[in-house]
C-alpha cells in the first residue's frame, strides 16, 4: 500500500533549484532508502516530507506531497500535527541537554499524550524498549542524555522519535557518525521498526541500503534518476548512471 | 638627555636586529642550514641590546638619587644636624637647583646646590657612557656567537614568554595591591568603629564625624550612631532590585526576540541600536533620571494623590534598569544564538512549536550564559554610582518605599570623598570600609554565580 506520494516536487534555495520534478511513491511498512552522491538533494527531499524546510527562510517547496492522500504542502496542513505523525532522526545524534527520561517524554508532553505520571512512565519504557536501549539505561533514566555513547545517543533519538507513535520515520544518515557495531544495532532496529512504521532512510552506504531497504531511490544532481525494489536497483538497474554509482565508478 | 639616550638605544636595537638578520643571510648563502628563520637571529641580537639597557637603567634609577644625596650631604655630616634637618636642607638644595626656591638663600645651600647640579650631570654622562658601552659589548659578544647552529629561536621564545608573564604579573600585582590597601584602611576604620555598629547600625550620618583636631578623632563615643551601614546596604540592594525588575524581563525578552524571532534584516539594525544604549555615558542617564524621569514620576504620583519625592529610588532604579538592558539582551542573544541548530531541529521535528522549543530546549541549554549575563547586570547595578548620586539623593534613609529617596554604597563613597578630607580620619576610612564591603559583595556574587552555572549546566555537544 502506498503511504506517501510525491508529485512533481521542486525545491529552491533562493534562486538555486535543488530538486527537479521529483515523483516518488513510498510503500507502507517498508524501508525505502535514498542514495546518491553528496549534494544530490536526497536530504532535501527527506526534509520536505515533514516540512522541516520551513525552518530555512530561503527555501521554497513546490508540488504535491500526499501523505494518507492529504497534501501536506496545502495551507490547511497543521505542521505540528504533521510532525507528530512523521518522526525524524538526524545525521548527528542530537539528544536534548536533559535527562534520558525527559528526552523521551518530550514529544508525549508537548502533544499531551499522557494523562498521568504512570502513563508517561509506560510510554518512556516502551519507547526505550522498542529502541533497544531500555536494558542499558533503565537504572539511569535521570542522568543527562548527553552522557551516553554515540550509538546509545542515536538510539535515544530513535526512542524520542517513536515515543509519539509516528506513522513514518525519516532517517537522515543515522549511522554516519557511528562505529560498525553501533551501526549494526541501528540496522537491526530499523528492521524491527518497519513492522509498525514506514521508514525512509538517507544513506551514503550502498551496503547499508542493500541490507536494510526494500525499495531504493537514486538521486543525482537534484533529479530522481531511478527508483524501484532494492534488489532490482542493485542487481539490474535500468539507468547506466545508477549502475556506475552502485559499482563505485563515480560519486 | 634621557630621551636622547633612549632614542639612541632603540636605534641600536633596530641596528642589531638588522645585523643579526644579515649575518644569518650570509650564513645561509654559504649553503649552511640555519637552525631558525633569519629574523630570529635579528631578534636575538635586539634582545641582547634591550636586556642590559633595561637592567642598567633600573639600577641607575634605584641608586642614583641615594648616592647623590649622600655625597651632597657629606658636607654637613659632622655638624650635628638631625636627620629631619638634613632632609630639609636637601630638599632646599634640590629646589634651589631647579630655580624654584623662594626662601632665604644661604651660601651653604648655594654651594650644595652647585655641587648637586655638577653631580647630576656627571651621573648623567657616565650613565650614557656606561649604558652604550655595555650594550655595544653585549651585542658584539652575541654577534660573534651567532653561527649556523647556534640556538636563537629558543632564547627569543623564552624572552617573549617572560615579557608576557611580566605583563600578567603586573595586572595581578595591581589587583593584590588594591585589595590590600582596602584591607588595611578597613582594619584601621574598625579599630575606631566597632564592626557590629557598622554592620547592624541603622543610622548613617558621616558628616557628624567631622573633627577639628586629632585628639577628638580617636574618641569612639563620638561616633555612636554615625556609621551604621544598614540603610545604605538596604538602599543599594533595593535600587539594584528595582533596576533588575526593569532590565531582566525587557532585556531577556528582547534577547529572545532578536535571536529566535527577528528576521535577519531586523536583527541587523536592531542589535546595534540596542547596543548604542550601552555606549551612553552614565552621567547622561543620570541627568535623564534627575531632570526627566524624577519630576515626571513626581507629577504622576501627585496627580494620583501619592506623595513622591523628586529624587526617588524608583527613578534611579528604573533608569539604571534601562542602562542594563543592552547587557542582558545582547549577551543572552549571543548565548541563545550559539545553541546548536541541531537541538532546534530535533525539537521542531517532534512537532514542537517555536515557543515550546524556546521554553523547553533552548532556554535551558542557554541558561548558564543567561544567568551569567544577569549577574553581570546585577554587579553593574550594584556598582553604578552616577545615576544614584544625581537621581536618588544623598541622604541615607532606611526605607523600602520606592517613592522616597534613598542612597547606595557607591553614592556614599562619593559623598565622603568629595571636598576636603583628612587621611586617617574615620570619615575617610569609612569610604574604604564601604569599598571593601562592595568588593566582598561582588566577589560573593561572582562565586555564587559560578557555582550555580556549574551545577545547573546542561551540556550540549
Amino acid at each position: 500500500m502506498i503511504k506517501i506520494k510525491a508529485k512533481d516536487v521542486d525545491v529552491f534555495y533562493g534562486k538555486k533549484q535543488a530538486l527537479y520534478n521529483i515523483s516518488l511513491d513510498i510503500e507502507e511498512n517498508q524501508v525505502t532508502a535514498l542514495i546518491g552522491p553528496s549534494g544530490c538533494g536526497k536530504s532535501t527531499f527527506l526534509r520536505c516530507l515533514n516540512r522541516m524546510n520551513d525552518v530555512i527562510d530561503i527555501c521554497n517547496v513546490k508540488g504535491e506531497i500526499l501523505i494518507n492522500d492529504f497534501n501536506i504542502n496545502d495551507k490547511s496542513c497543521d505542521v505540528v500535527r504533521l510532525r507528530e505523525k512523521i518522526g525524524m532522526v538526524f545525521q548527528k545524534p542530537n539528544p536534548f541537554p536533559k535527562t534520558l527520561y525527559e528526552n523521551v517524554s518530550y514529544g508525549p508532553t508537548i502533544h499531551g499524550m499522557a494523562q498521568s505520571k504512570q502513563e508517561m512512565d509506560e510510554i518512556v519504557e516502551t519507547s526505550l524498549k522498542k529502541a533497544a536501549l531500555w536494558e542499558e539505561v533503565k537504572d539511569r533514566l535521570h542522568e543527562p542524555g548527553t552522557g551516553l555513547s554515540g550509538g546509545q545517543q542515536q538510539r535515544l533519538c530513535i526512542a524520542r522519535a517513536i515515543s509519539v507513535r509516528p506513522e513514518v520515520i525519516l532517517m537522515d544518515e543515522p549511522c554516519s557518525a557511528l562505529d560498525p557495531i553501533a551501526t549494526a544495532q541501528i540496522e537491526e532496529l530499523i528492521d524491527e521498526l518497519k513492522k509498525e512504521h514506514t521508514i525512509i532512510i538517507v544513506t551514503h552506504s550502498m551496503a547499508q541500503a542493500a541490507r536494510v531497504s526494500q525499495n531504493t531511490g537514486f538521486f543525482h544532481l537534484g533529479h530522481l534518476i531511478e527508483h524501484g525494489p532494492t534488489d532490482k536497483i542493485f542487481k539490474n538497474p535500468d539507468n547506466t548512471k545508477t549502475q556506475d554509482y552502485i559499482t563505485g565508478r563515480f560519486g | 638627555m634621557n630621551l636622547i639616550l633612549f632614542t639612541f638605544i632603540v636605534l641600536l636595537g633596530f641596528t642589531s636586529y638588522y645585523f643579526g638578520r644579515r649575518k644569518a643571510y650570509t650564513i645561509q648563502s654559504s649553503k649552511k642550514r640555519l637552525t631558525a628563520l633569519p629574523q630570529f637571529y635579528g631578534y636575538y641580537l635586539a634582545i641582547w641590546c634591550a636586556i642590559p639597557a633595561f637592567i642598567i637603567f633600573s639600577l641607575w634609577a634605584i641608586f642614583e638619587p641615594t648616592i647623590v644625596k649622600l655625597l651632597v650631604l657629606s658636607d654637613y655630616s659632622n655638624q650635628g644636624y638631625l636627620d629631619d634637618e638634613l632632609n630639609l636642607i636637601y630638599e632646599k638644595t634640590k629646589s634651589l637647583s631647579r630655580g624654584q626656591f623662594t626662601g632665604e638663600i644661604t651660601p651653604f645651600i648655594e654651594a650644595s646646590a652647585e655641587k648637586y647640579l655638577s653631580l647630576r650631570s656627571i651621573a648623567q654622562s657616565s650613565k650614557a657612557v656606561i649604558v652604550l658601552s655595555i650594550i655595544i659589548a653585549s651585542v658584539a659578544y652575541a654577534y660573534k656567537r651567532i653561527s649556523s647552529n647556534s640556538r636563537t629561536r629558543e632564547p627569543v621564545e623564552k624572552f617573549l614568554n617572560a615579557v608576557l608573564f611580566t605583563a600578567s604579573l603586573a595586572a595581578i600585582l595591581t589587583t593584590v595591591g588594591i585589595v590590600f590597601s582596602l584591607i588595611f584602611q578597613t582594619i584601621d576604620f574598625f579599630k575606631v568603629i566597632p564592626l557590629f555598629d557598622f554592620v547592624f547600625g541603622t543610622h548613617w550620618y558621616p558628616a557628624k564625624a567631622f573633627v577639628r583636631d586629632s585628639s577628638e578623632a580617636l574618641d569612639p563615643t563620638m561616633y555612636s550612631d554615625t556609621f551604621g551601614a544598614v540603610p545604605i546596604f538596604a538602599g543599594t540592594f533595593f535600587i539594584a532590585l528595582i533596576a533588575m525588575c526593569v532590565a531582566i524581563p525587557i532585556g531577556l525578552m528582547s534577547g529572545i526576540y532578536l535571536a529566535e524571532y527577528a528576521s535577519s534584516k531586523v536583527r541587523k539594525y536592531a542589535k546595534p541600536l540596542i547596543e548604542i544604549l550601552a555606549g551612553i555615558p552614565t552621567v547622561v542617564y543620570g541627568f535623564f533620571a534627575a531632570l526627566t524621569v524624577g519630576p515626571f514620576l513626581k507629577e504622576l504620583g501627585t496627580s494620583m494623590g501619592l506623595e513622591v519625592s523628586a529624587e526617588s529610588a524608583l527613578a534611579a532604579g528604573g533608569v539604571m534598569g534601562i542602562m542594563i538592558i543592552p547587557f542582558i539582551s545582547s549577551l543572552s542573544d549571543d548565548v541563545i544564538t550559539s545553541v546548536p541548530q541541531s537541538l532546534r531541529d530535533g525539537s521542531y521535528a517532534m512537532g514542537a512549536t517555536k515557543s515550546e522549543t524556546i521554553k523547553r530546549v533552548i532556554f535551558p541549554a542557554a541558561l548558564p550564559g543567561i544567568v551569567g549575563s544577569i549577574l553581570l547586570g546585577v554587579s553593574r547595578a550594584i556598582g553604578e554610582t552616577m545615576i544614584v548620586v544625581m537621581a536618588s539623593g544623598l541622604a541615607a534613609n532606611l526605607t523600602f518605599n520606592p517613592l522616597e529617596s534613598t542612597s547606595t554604597i557607591t553614592a556614599q563613597i562619593v559623598v565622603i570623598l568629595i571636598g576636603d578630607q583628612a587621611f586617617g580620619d574615620p570619615k575617610t576610612q569609612a569610604a574604604f570600609a564601604l569599598g571593601m564591603s562592595l568588593f566582598l559583595v561582588t566577589l560573593c556574587l561572582n562565586i555564587v554565580a559560578l557555582r550555580v552555572v556549574k551545577k545547573y549546566r546542561e551540556k550540549y555537544e
